[in-house]
């Protein structure tokens, strides 16, 4: 199993729920959450004071996904994400060591 | 040029004399004396209590009531950290209360009632002697109020001059310390002001000072004892290294809006009776706070491309501050001036003369109500010339008019740098002023008032 962690761009969030949908992701997480990478911030003026916004918006979308379905879901989240622009996000891939579904105390690929 | 030495009578508002006995003096005439001659001399001398001015003065002095609780403290509030949200709006609350019960106490009595050029006496102590029947004067010799109204109404200005002054110490001073200075900075500094600009023998309306609704009293006054108290609390703790920025602007515009609805009672209010007069400062209040609006947002869209909300809503303020003084004497015209220049003067005063100044004024106390006074009274003295519109007399002198009123301008910040440069002295050494440092981080909606503004 492994653990999907990526950050997005707010505005796509719909489309990759979609992409991630067709390619069989049963379940997903999402948290809305401010961050910094090679996309620049922006400045804020108050009257006299000036603040350096460096923290942009972003959507962090976390799944848990059998092995053998790992390429073809970070492709399919690459895909709907993408603008071409710097602030894209990125996709981290994570090992997963157990997965327990609460109400039957199935584990492992049969609890994803 | 006209003579330097004639200045027009101005109509600054009247101090209230204590008429009843008079009015019964003149009753008891008309019943007694059956003389044709006797009666008619008193039948024209027998003031009169007109209903729609009543009216008007009770509706002006719930509008200044607005803008107060909550105008200006949900335009403070919008202003500051989420975490002290609750301590400005108590402030404000507060401080508004505790003045509006020391003016019936002994302020109405030392602002309006007798004494010398400089401070009222203590007639009307606990208001004495005041009753349903007593009247005060209006700018018709004729015109009557009763005086409870004219009580109230000068009630709310006191009160609401004291409360401007919380935002120079917002988020950081403690909430008795705020309530210590506002009693004394009220008793030693805004009742001789008031006093010597408006009372019956002032100092400064007989040198023919204009200030139809307050610009040297209310604006002048509070901005200067805001900039000492800044000065005197020292910075915010972590001022240019953290994030200090309003959490709430749409507060802040809601504020802001009902500060400029609030206003109209304020200036428009300060004619005291429903007529061409109130009307002349209404349409003022609405076109200089317009004008005011405009240029400040234009200014802040020329120098940096955006014209943001907060420039917008500080626009209004400045432009409702500077024709403060000058509503119920200039032109529509002249209105629109004085607005456009307070735009651009308040907004240098929160920007390069905050810098020059080095205090932590937190929310520009100084910089749009002391500058937008300042600039207000100032071009009081212009604009009421009648060659630019205003209602000066065909003798108006720029630029004598203009020498007087920077007398009052140079009076009030003396005197209130001096009193609340004292005020603070006692105030420190009774309570302290700051918070600590931690109660500072934690917020003062916890730390001094056990409650928070937001459940998150």
């Amino acid at each position: 199993m492994k653990f999907i962690i990526a950050i997005i761009r707010p505005f796509k969030l719909d489309e990759v729920r979609d992409a991630l949908a067709q390619a069989g992701v049963t379940g997903l997480t999402v948290t809305e959450v401010k961050g910094y990478g090679r996309q620049k911030g922006h400045t804020e003026l108050y009257r006299g004071a000036e603040y350096v916004v460096d923290f942009v918006p972003k959507i962090k979308l976390e799944a848990a996904v059998p092995d053998e379905r790992v390429d073809v879901i970070v492709d399919a989240i690459s895909e709907a994400a993408r603008t071409d622009k710097v602030g894209d996000g990125k996709i981290f891939v994570l090992d997963l060591v157990q997965a327990t579904r609460i109400r039957t105390g199935e584990t492992g690929d049969d609890a994803l | 040029m006209t003579a330097m030495t004639s200045v027009r009578e101005s109509a600054p508002r009247l101090a209230v004399a204590s008429l009843p006995l008079l009015t019964l003096f003149a009753t008891a005439v008309l019943a007694q004396d059956a003389a044709p001659a006797a009666a008619a001399a008193a039948a024209a001398v027998a003031p009169t209590v007109d209903k729609g001015d009543v009216a008007w003065m009770l509706v002006s002095t719930l509008l200044v009531t607005l803008m107060a609780v909550p105008g200006l403290a949900l335009f403070y509030g919008g202003l500051v950290r989420a975490k002290n949200m609750l301590s400005v709006l108590m402030q404000v609350l507060v401080v508004f209360s505790l003045i509006l019960v020391l003016w019936a106490a002994y302020g109405y009595s030392l602002a309006f009632v007798g004494g010398n050029a400089v401070i009222g006496s203590l007639d009307k102590l606990f208001l004495a002697g005041v009753t349903k029947e007593s009247l005060a004067d209006t700018f018709t010799a004729t015109v009557k109020l009763p005086e409870y109204v004219f009580i109230a109404f000068q009630a709310t200005f006191a009160a609401i001059t004291c409360a401007l002054i919380v935002g120079s110490l917002a988020e950081r001073v403690k909430f008795s310390a705020v309530l210590l200075f506002s009693v004394l900075w009220f008793t030693f500094c805004y009742l001789p002001i008031a006093h010597m600009v408006w009372g019956a023998g002032g100092y400064l309306l007989g040198k023919g000072a204009l200030d139809f609704a307050g610009g040297t009293v209310v604006h002048i006054n509070a901005g200067v004892a805001g900039l000492v108290g800044a000065y005197f609390l020292g910075k915010r703790t972590g001022l240019g290294k953290e994030k200090m920025a309003p959490h709430n602007l749409p507060l802040t515009m809601t504020g802001a809006s009902l500060l400029w609805v609030g206003w109209f009672g304020f200036n428009a209010g300060s004619n005291l009776e429903a007529t061409s007069g109130a009307a002349l400062a209404f349409i003022n209040t609405l076109m200089a706070t317009a004008a005011a609006v405009l240029s400040w947002s234009a200014l802040e869209a020329l120098l940096r491309r955006k014209a943001s909300m907060l420039g917008g809503a500080s626009g209004a303020v400045a432009g409702l501050v500077a024709i403060t003084p000058a509503c119920g004497t200039v032109g529509v015209m002249g209105a629109i001036v004085i607005g456009l220049v307070a735009g651009v003067v308040c907004f240098w005063g929160v920007t390069g003369l905050k810098r020059l100044l080095g205090a932590d004024d937190t929310l520009d106390v100084f910089g749009v109500h002391g500058v937008g006074g300042i600039s207000g009274a100032l071009l009081t003295g212009v604009f009421t010339a009648p060659a630019l519109g205003g209602t000066g007399a065909a003798d108006f002198s720029i630029a004598h008019q203009l020498g007087v009123q920077a007398l009052g301008v140079g009076i009030t910040v003396v005197w209130s740098a001096v009193v609340a440069t004292l005020a603070y002295l006692v105030v420190k050494a009774v309570f302290g002023l700051r918070v600590s440092v931690d109660e500072e981080r934690e917020g003062l909606d916890v730390a001094a008032h056990g409650e928070s503004a937001y459940e998150l």
